[in-house]
């Protein structure tokens, strides 16, 4: 038998300035910590905040290498400042559960998923077999698994991502401890399978157990937890009931962080604090903000559509493609009508699966539909042959997901831009100049020309990556998934720069991503993409206001937002 | 699998797990790598300045002598000077080798351009030679090719060539299929870049470089093979000073005078693993410095 | 999984019907008269009749098809020819030959598995310098040649130490320098690539999931990381296998051990082509075999690959 919670508030996990550094380079600064049973505490931050070595910490496991120390860290009132490793071992999975991202990796890729729940009854009970696989039924039947005793025996790569986060789940909760550290439990799933295991999470809370909720995303945070804490550069800024947080901020950065969230944002506000920012690595510190929170200079007023009469510059009529896959063939975009005019934003959202970037490949006539036709600007751009299109492909450009990979490794930025604005001719002595000047549209230094892609932040990356698609001055500019890699607030200066560009070259721009609140804030018009069809197209706003299709509904509906 | 790929994939491994630190010197190994084939190379061109007699010179009073300050290797059957004939043998054994290498790397980017670039039926047929050349494992090939044309050095050497060949076809074939499918090949692809200049300026310097890497290693690999058919009396034969011939000719005296095999199979030994380190330090800078 | 087997063996059939023919046409390339080898080389003065006879006998006075088309006959009902040299069936030959290199290839294989394995296991996750120990006995060990690692095992437990004879004498004492000299640079591959998936596995998250559960570093290893690492070894068990048999050439003849390596040689010395041919077409079978068995294991080990299906 566990000791019961003491009456009163004494919380079941309490830390005080809890250092941890890795070889003399301290990453979290005396940082402090209550949790109660049946709460929620949320650790928000972006990428090196320390938000997830602090969540490892708490587990006595902050890596090798890592040196911890706090003055106080208390476990259901068991001191473990100076526990050793087998301590530590008793505690975890029995005192403490750890839920990780993504349970495809997180979860033993080569044993059943019921194999590893049992390991937790195994090794801090000695229950029989048998007594341990009806625990282990009970538990998947507990996280809501659909068919356990099937479940069971899968391998985590045999479960859809919804199904295997909950078996990582039921694993952390197999001897219901009362502190359960989720560390971005929902990243990498969609937006309705994100929404339900949220709601388990709820559950769970609901029954008792404590949970410390690690998210680089308010939104996602906002749903769930009680109390929030804003983590950078290793400290705790800000801390105090979720309301609180969310609706007066204190702090500039909890408000740059607020406004990033492009959710319920119109179109047209400017998302970024600081409007032309190069990246966090060179943000200044948060002092700096002083009581600004964000210019508008940058970008102001509706988009310029009236494209009325005119004739759609890229247009997909009834286009379909299929794939063969392991056991038959996978129509992935069917039937798809779409067009593009110029100086509008064309939003194409849908989740994982759903054919978005079939589609952005087929508008790049990078694969060739099956049946229908891509039409450019009046000329049958899907039909040609590549010889006769090449010399029209300057007219659209291309942002991928992965900057990184879409740079040949070999060449530095300025050879890249170079390359990319010389479309095949000499440029002889005009190219520094050319590169200087897109860096400089994009918000980069000159320098950076002779630097190569990856020594640059990500941030950095996609604005070379906009810089190169800019280069070759397309008229249509296709972006899947521009900004899915990035911190909150990298993403919002990438989307703030993406807009104005759109904006001023008036751009037809076809615009994808899996982020309603993404796609909402960019785009003019909606289109809502599942299982390879056009569910609903309109207006984005009187889509997401008042959607007509039940699919779009249910999106917006699970969309994690900061205002309930 | 091959061996030469089997090489090559640990070895970009630990490039991999070495993460870029910014580090200016190489190191220790490496330095000490780089010593040993600088020593190799100086053996080969000048032999005479690093040895310390006439390899040839027959001295029957001084037969057998155990290493000594006079002779570090010892002497053999005739009074010879092992260490000198050692170094007298590094050209011959070096250039079996490095030709043996280049001759597999040719064939190897021959089969790996044809299976790559003309078309699914070349890439197929390709794909099935190189599984059947698989089937003669390790000196099989080598040993059959001898069969044919008789044993010999140059025999030898092609022979080592040949059957090295197909691990390389197949590791250039998976460099430029992975490379052609890449997401920068696809970039300049949307750029409007014709297909003749993104071979020239993305797919072959992306798949050429490495191929350093590969062939550094391969050298080793060949050398001891070559080695191994001199030693069974296929390549080079025993008058001459070549590492394995020695070794074969030692191989009476092993129980009264191991130096006789023991130091030409060092040397053998180490430039294995000296290529293997240097490739290793290639395949780190590959991915350093880019 | 019954497509993929049809896949496997119709490809195994394949690659052996091209190994058969490319020996055939390989063999015709070579200068001078068949007949003139059987009967003993270029030196023996044979009479034209002889040479005449033989060839009839050996079926050389048909035409090339045909003798192929022979030969691909023959080689159906597993009749391999006769040897020139030795004048006995080569089927018989390599028969009695075939048990003691596969026992010698066999054993080194397990060997080398161990070896590794506890290397492997020993110098990850431990200190630097016990990983830096471990990848210079992996670099050595991969770098040294079967010719002269066997000799100096001889030289020091042999005709140094007196412990095991320097020949196979067909006891388990002359087999124990065999397996060693073909183990340790077999061993030397195997750890590097083991070493790499084990410090992969490491790293990955279901790591961190099961010390969070409380496993310990011993279970860990025993439950989750060592399968991992065991995978890619299991897939190059194949090559292994048909790296050993290359091997088994020089093994064989330094410790004057019985078996198909030393035939080879022997044959291949005496331009003794149906010997040569038989072996090789022997290896290629069961390099075949075992690449075929190798794939089998590596899917029912690993779910993932039979997910990916007919790739």
């Amino acid at each position: 038998m566990r000791p019961e919670d003491a009456p009163g508030d004494a919380p079941a996990l309490d830390v005080a300035g809890l250092h941890v550094s890795f070889g003399g380079r301290e990453v979290v600064h005396g940082l402090s910590l209550r949790l109660h049973r049946g709460e929620c505490v949320a650790l928000v931050g972006e990428s090196g905040s320390g938000k997830s070595v602090t969540a490892r910490a708490l587990l006595g496991m902050a890596g090798a290498g890592a040196s911890t120390n706090a003055a106080r860290l208390e476990l259901l009132g068991r001191d473990l400042t100076d526990a050793g490793e087998r301590t530590w071992r008793s505690v975890r999975g029995r005192d403490i559960g750890l839920v990780l991202q993504d349970a495809l990796v997180s979860l033993d890729p080569l044993r059943p998923v019921g194999r590893e729940i049992e390991d937790a009854l195994r090794i801090h009970e000695r229950l029989p077999r048998a007594a341990r696989r009806a625990r282990v039924l009970h538990l998947l039947e507990r996280v809501g698994m659909p068919d356990p005793v099937f479940a069971a025996t899968r391998r985590s790569g045999e479960l859809s991502g919804g199904l295997r986060q909950r078996a990582l789940i039921a694993s952390a909760l197999a001897l219901d401890p009362p502190l359960l550290v989720a560390d971005e439990p929902t990243t990498a799933l969609d937006v309705t399978v994100q929404a339900r295991v949220l709601d388990l999470l709820a559950e769970i809370r609901e029954a008792g157990t404590g949970i410390l909720l690690i998210s680089h995303d308010l939104a996602v945070v906002a749903r769930l937890a009680d109390r929030i804490l804003v983590m950078r550069g290793g400290r705790v800024i800000e801390e105090g009931p979720t309301e609180t947080v969310l609706r007066s901020p204190r702090e500039a950065y909890t408000r740059a962080l607020l406004a990033a969230v492009p959710t319920d944002r119109p179109r047209g506000s400017a998302l970024s604090v600081r409007a032309g920012a190069s990246d966090a690595a060179t943000l200044p510190p948060a002092t700096q903000y002083g009581g600004r929170t964000r210019t508008t200079s940058a970008v102001s007023g509706p988009a310029p559509t009236g494209h009325g009469s005119e004739r759609p510059l890229l247009q997909l009529h009834h286009v379909s493609k299929a794939f063969d896959v392991p056991g038959g063939r996978l129509t992935a975009v069917d039937d798809v009508t779409l067009e593009l005019h110029a100086g509008e934003t064309l939003g194409l959202v849908g989740e994982s699966g759903s054919g978005k970037t079939t589609v952005a490949r087929l508008a790049l006539a990078l694969s060739t539909p099956d049946s229908g036709d891509v039409v450019l600007d009046g000329i049958d751009w899907s039909r040609r042959p590549e010889r006769e299109r090449r010399p029209m492909r300057p007219r659209l450009g291309a942002i991928y997901q992965d900057a990184l990979s879409s740079f040949d490794p070999r060449w530095s930025v300025g050879r890249i831009l170079a390359d990319a604005a010389a479309r095949g001719r000499r440029l002889s002595g005009r190219a520094d100049s050319l590169v200087d000047d897109l860096l400089e549209q994009v918000g980069l230094e000159p320098a950076l020309a002779e630097r190569r892609p990856l020594t640059l932040s990500g941030g950095q990356r996609q604005r070379v990556a906009i810089a190169r698609a800019l280069a070759a001055e397309p008229e249509v500019l296709v972006c899947d998934e521009p900004v899915s890699a990035l911190d909150v607030t990298i993403q919002a200066q990438i989307l703030d720069l993406l807009d104005r560009l759109q904006r001023d070259r008036r751009l037809a721009m076809l615009f994808i991503s899996h982020d309603l609140g993404v796609v909402r804030h960019m785009s003019d018009r909606v289109a809502v993409m599942r299982a390879g069809r056009i569910v609903e197209l309109g207006d984005a706003e009187s889509v997401f206001r008042a959607p007509s299709h039940p699919y779009t509904a249910q999106l917006v509906a699970d969309a994690p937002r900061i205002v309930a | 699998m091959s061996e030469l790929e089997l090489r090559q994939s640990t070895v970009e491994a630990s490039a991999e797990h070495i993460a870029p630190r910014g580090r200016r010197w190489p190191r220790p190994g490496t330095i000490l790598a780089g010593g040993f084939v600088a020593f190799l190379v100086v053996a080969t061109l000048a032999p005479s300045v690093a040895w310390t007699q006439d390899p040839n010179a027959i001295a029957p009073a001084l037969a057998f002598e155990s290493p000594s300050f006079a002779h570090w290797f010892g002497t053999d059957e005739s009074g010879r000077d092992v260490y000198s004939r050692v170094v007298a043998g590094t050209g011959t054994s070096l250039l079996i080798g490095v030709t043996a290498t280049l001759i597999g790397l040719a064939l190897g980017l021959v089969l790996g351009l044809l299976a790559s670039f003309a078309g699914r039926v070349f890439d197929f047929a390709v794909n099935r030679v190189i599984e059947v050349l698989f089937a003669f494992p390790g000196l099989l090939l080598a040993l059959l090719v001898i069969v044919v044309y008789g044993p010999g050095p140059v025999t030898a050497t092609i022979a080592v060539g040949l059957s090295t060949a197909p691990g390389y076809a197949r590791i250039i074939r998976g460099q430029f299929v992975s490379i052609r499918s890449s997401h920068y090949v696809e970039a300049a692809r949307v750029l409007g870049r014709s297909p003749a200049r993104i071979l020239g300026r993305h797919i072959l310097p992306n798949a050429l470089v490495p191929l350093s890497v590969l062939a550094t290693l391969g050298i080793g690999q060949a050398i001891v093979w070559a080695s191994a058919l001199s030693y069974l009396g296929l390549g080079a034969q025993p008058p001459a000073a070549e590492w394995g011939a020695m070794l074969a000719a030692g191989r009476t005296y092993l129980a009264t005078a191991p130096w006789l095999t023991a130091f030409p199979g060092l040397m053998i030994v180490g430039t294995t693993i000296a290529t293997t380190i240097l490739g290793r330090a290639l395949a780190r800078r590959g991915q350093e410095g880019r | 999984m019954l497509r993929r087997a049809v896949a496997l063996v119709s490809g195994a059939a394949f690659v052996l019907w091209a190994v058969a023919t490319l020996t055939f046409f390989a063999i015709r390339l070579i200068p001078g008269d068949p007949a003139q080898a059987i009967l003993g080389g270029p030196g023996s003065q044979a009479s034209q009749e002889a040479l005449d006879q033989v060839r009839r006998e050996y079926g050389l006075d048909r035409p090339l098809i045909v003798q192929y088309l022979a030969m691909l006959g023959r080689l159906l009902t597993g009749d391999l020819g006769h040897s020139y040299a030795l004048k006995v069936p080569v089927a018989d030959l390599l028969s009695s030959q075939l048990g003691g290199t596969m026992l010698l290839a066999v054993m080194a294989l397990v060997v080398a598995w161990m070896l590794a394995l506890g290397l492997s296991l020993w110098s990850t996750g431990r200190s630097r310098f016990a990983s830096i120990i471990g990848d210079g006995i992996e670099l050595t060990a991969a770098a040294l040649p079967h010719f002269w690692l066997a000799g100096v095992l001889i030289a020091v437990f042999s005709s140094g130490l007196d412990w095991l004879p320097p020949v196979s004498t067909g006891t388990p004492a002359g087999f124990v320098l065999p397996v060693v000299t073909l183990a340790v640079p077999l061993a030397g591959f195997l750890a590097q690539v083991m070493r790499e998936s084990l410090l992969d596995a490491m790293q990955q998250p279901f790591v961190l999931s099961a010390r969070a559960r409380g496993e310990s570093t011993t279970g860990i290893r025993l439950r989750h990381t060592i399968r991992h690492a065991a995978l890619p070894a299991i897939s190059l068990s194949g090559w292994a296998l048909g790296w050993l048999l290359s091997g088994a050439v020089v093994v064989e003849t330094i410790f004057a051990m019985p078996g198909l390596g030393r035939t080879l040689l022997q044959a291949v010395t005496l331009r003794d082509i149906p010997v040569v041919t038989g072996v090789v077409l022997l290896v290629a079978l069961v390099y075949v075999f075992m690449t075929v068995l190798t794939d089998l294991a590596s899917r029912i080990a690993d779910p993932r690959l039979r997910q990916e299906g007919a790739r």
